[in-house]
């Protein structure tokens, strides 16, 4: 399982990344949009998984953008915001099964991962 | 009273319990005063007014008429005396000139003319014939005055000088009033002869006795001396003086109102009958002629009374009704700019609590990675791994975030649900949102919280951020009147089939049973004291109703208190218009 980690959030992409090849799960992170996208297009990613608010694109809208691209990706939203607008256009494309509000915990996550993948 | 009280408006005793800034302190009774006095005077000076002028003019009307009708009655009678008097004396004139003084001195012509005057005019006494010295020449008639010198007699100084002569009504020898006729005819030799007649006033008087007039009327004639000529019926007989004065002389007929302080007002009409000695006087009692006056100011000042009490009961009713509605208009305002400044807070609340919750969220992934990284770095060795001192810590540290987070999580969710306008939720859910934030309280106070909402319950389709509003405003309320270690039961079922009731029931101190049936209007409150405003429950009232449910309370002084909150599984079309977003 490959899986692209895109938050604004630095420290933490960084980290999970680290934290997910402790697990044996081969990860890429970006802190924004275009890096994103660019990764997606040269790589091929199984999950992907985006914050809703990044710097000058918004997750939803990046997550289109990357289906045009690899529409094989699966799709996951972490967030740290919960309006209703954010909520219902992040369960709507994903599921409410995968939109996490942070903090999440990496078991959860990896649950969902998994959950994503053989569904 | 009590009666007073049943009709007392809601304004009457209103104070201004709560003074907003956007409140301007509204005088309810002052407002209710000055309608009532400032339209009662506008509309009642007028007509008072016109009364006052109506009132007038009628009264002249009445009195004009009075004295023209006095006038008129005066003039007919002086015309139908002079006529009587000159017919008389055209009839001597005629006899006169018809007869010379020779033919009259003859005996039996006079007596024969005597008989002739008394068949056809009636009333003639005697006829005497007195040559230019003034004796008496022939004479018939009652008494022997045939040769009687009336020479130095005036009334024949009179008769020679103007020709005519009409003498005062006297006392006759045989006691019976009279007045001479004398006339004197002067023939072409430049000789003059007189002829004289007693008349009797039977026929005289009968021409005013026949009069019909109103008012107490009396109708006499006086002479130039104020005597008496005719009989009156009420200022004395013949020859009497009259109490009245004596009225100028005037060419004309005249009339005048006499006022005198001891008797009623008279009304007076005279005329002096020329060529004769005689004042024709008519004189009427004011008071009676008044007396159809009496009739119509009595109709006049009860119709102005009775209108006068119909616009002022009019007047009180409409400002009475008018005050009311501003006064409701007034409350509906306040309770509306208290619901909008009560919603945009907990829009606010809502807001901040979801952007501290985002702010917080980020650094405590951070946290949570960082730290979790730790341990599974530490984890590679067995030493570490085993190593309590190092890996409790962490663990604690990682607890401590998804406590940090579950604070935030629900934060996030409350706020979410205001939000947003409609949506499908389980009440449970939302109760159990609510709770999150009491739960705490109930700790730390040992308030048992016992929640029975059973599986079966489908969703509703509703605003969840006004029913939390609702809910959470009963529960602070319920927490309020509980002490520590109450008890707090919320049960939700099924309402029938469309509806779903949810029961928040405490052991508080109970709401007394005066208190019960306000509950739930503005600016009701039994915090006063304690800074309350008394707005809570009404706008709690005011958000069920417009979630299309209704709202109940039941309570027993010291037992408890029961809210019931009836919802319907979906809301009405009309209460999703009345639905606005907050943000």
């Amino acid at each position: 399982m490959r899986v692209l980690l895109v938050d604004d959030e630095k420290e933490l992409v960084s980290t999970l990344a680290e934290r997910l090849a402790i697990r044996g799960i081969d990860s890429d992170w970006a802190t924004g949009g275009e890096d994103a996208l660019k990764l997606a297009e040269t790589h091929c990613y199984d999950v992907a998984v985006l914050d809703i608010r990044l710097p000058g694109i918004s997750g939803i809208d990046l997550q289109k953008k990357m289906k045009l691209k690899c529409p094989t990706l699966k799709f996951m939203f972490m967030t740290g915001h919960g309006s209703q607008g954010d909520f219902q256009a992040g369960t709507t494309e994903a599921g409410i099964d995968y939109y996490l509000v942070k903090p999440v915990s990496i078991d959860e996550l990896l649950e969902k991962m998994n959950m994503l993948m053989t569904a | 009273m009590a009666l007073l009280k049943k009709f007392k408006p809601k304004f009457w005793d209103y104070q201004d319990v709560a003074a907003a800034p956007y409140r301007a302190k509204c005088q309810f009774r002052r407002l209710w005063y000055g309608a009532i006095v400032l339209t009662s005077v506008i509309a009642v000076s007028p007509l008072i007014f016109m009364a006052v002028i109506d009132y007038r003019a009628t009264q002249h009307d009445l009195e004009s008429e009075i004295l023209l009708r006095t006038s008129r009655l005066v003039s007919n009678t002086h015309r139908t005396i002079f006529y009587f008097l000159e017919e008389r004396k055209s009839a001597l004139d005629f006899i006169v000139h018809d007869n010379s003084f020779e033919k009259c001195a003859k005996p039996g012509r006079l007596s024969g003319i005597l008989r002739n005057l008394k068949n056809s005019f009636g009333g003639f006494e005697d006829l005497g014939l007195i040559d230019p010295l003034g004796i008496q020449r022939a004479y018939v008639g009652p008494y022997r005055l045939k040769g009687k010198d009336y020479s130095d007699q005036e009334w024949y100084e009179q008769v020679v000088e103007r020709g005519e002569y009409i003498s005062n009504v006297f006392l006759g020898f045989r006691h019976v009033p009279h007045l001479v006729i004398a006339i004197k005819y002067a023939s072409e030799s430049g000789n003059y002869c007189v002829l004289r007649a007693t008349l009797d006033m039977e026929k005289f008087n009968e021409l005013l006795s026949h009069l019909e007039m109103a008012g107490e009327g009396d109708a006499f004639v006086i002479n130039h001396q104020g005597i008496l000529q005719t009989p009156s019926r009420f200022y004395g007989k013949v020859f009497q003086k009259i109490s009245l004065p004596i009225p100028e002389y005037a060419p004309k007929t005249r009339v005048f109102e006499r006022e005198t302080p001891d008797a009623a007002p008279l009304i007076i009409g005279y005329r002096y009958i020329p060529s004769t000695p005689f004042i024709l006087m008519v004189v009427k009692q004011k008071t009676e002629l008044m007396k159809p006056w009496d009739n119509t100011r009595k109709k006049l000042i009860g119709f102005l009374l009775i209108s006068i009490t119909i616009i002022l009961l009019v007047i009180f009713g409409g400002a009475t009704y008018l005050v009311n509605r501003i006064y409701v208009a007034d409350q509906n305002l306040i309770m509306t700019l208290h619901e909008v400044e009560y919603s945009n807070k907990m829009a606010s609340i809502g807001r901040l609590a979801a952007g501290v919750a985002h702010e917080i969220n980020n650094p405590l992934a951070v946290i949570n990675e960082k730290a979790g990284l730790i341990k599974d770095l530490l984890a590679f060795k067995k030493e570490y791994a085993e190593d309590d001192t190092l890996m409790e810590p962490i663990d604690v540290i990682i607890s401590s975030v998804h406590r940090c987070g579950r604070i935030t999580k629900r934060l996030l969710g409350f706020a979410r649900h205001m939000d947003v306008s409609i949506q499908s939720i389980h009440v449970g859910e939302v109760i159990q949102e609510v709770l999150e934030f009491l739960h705490k309280e109930a700790e730390y106070r040992a308030i048992v919280i016992s929640l029975n909402i059973p599986d079966g319950i489908p969703k509703i389709e509703t605003d969840a951020g006004k029913l939390q509003q609702v809910l959470l405003n009963i529960m602070n309320n319920a927490f309020a009147a509980m002490g520590n270690g109450g008890h707090l039961d919320i049960t939700a079922k099924m309402a029938g089939q469309e509806m779903v009731s949810v029961s928040i029931a405490d052991d508080g101190c109970g709401i007394p049973e005066a208190n019960l049936k306000h509950v739930f209007e503005p600016f009701f409150s039994t915090k006063t004291v304690e800074g309350g405003t008394g707005l809570g429950l009404s706008i709690t009232y005011g958000l069920v109703q417009e979630l299309g449910g209704s709202i109940d309370v039941k309570s027993k002084v010291g037992e408890g208190t029961v809210f019931t909150i009836v919802l319907p599984l979906i809301m009405g079309e009309k209460e999703k218009i009345n639905t606005c977003e907050y943000s």
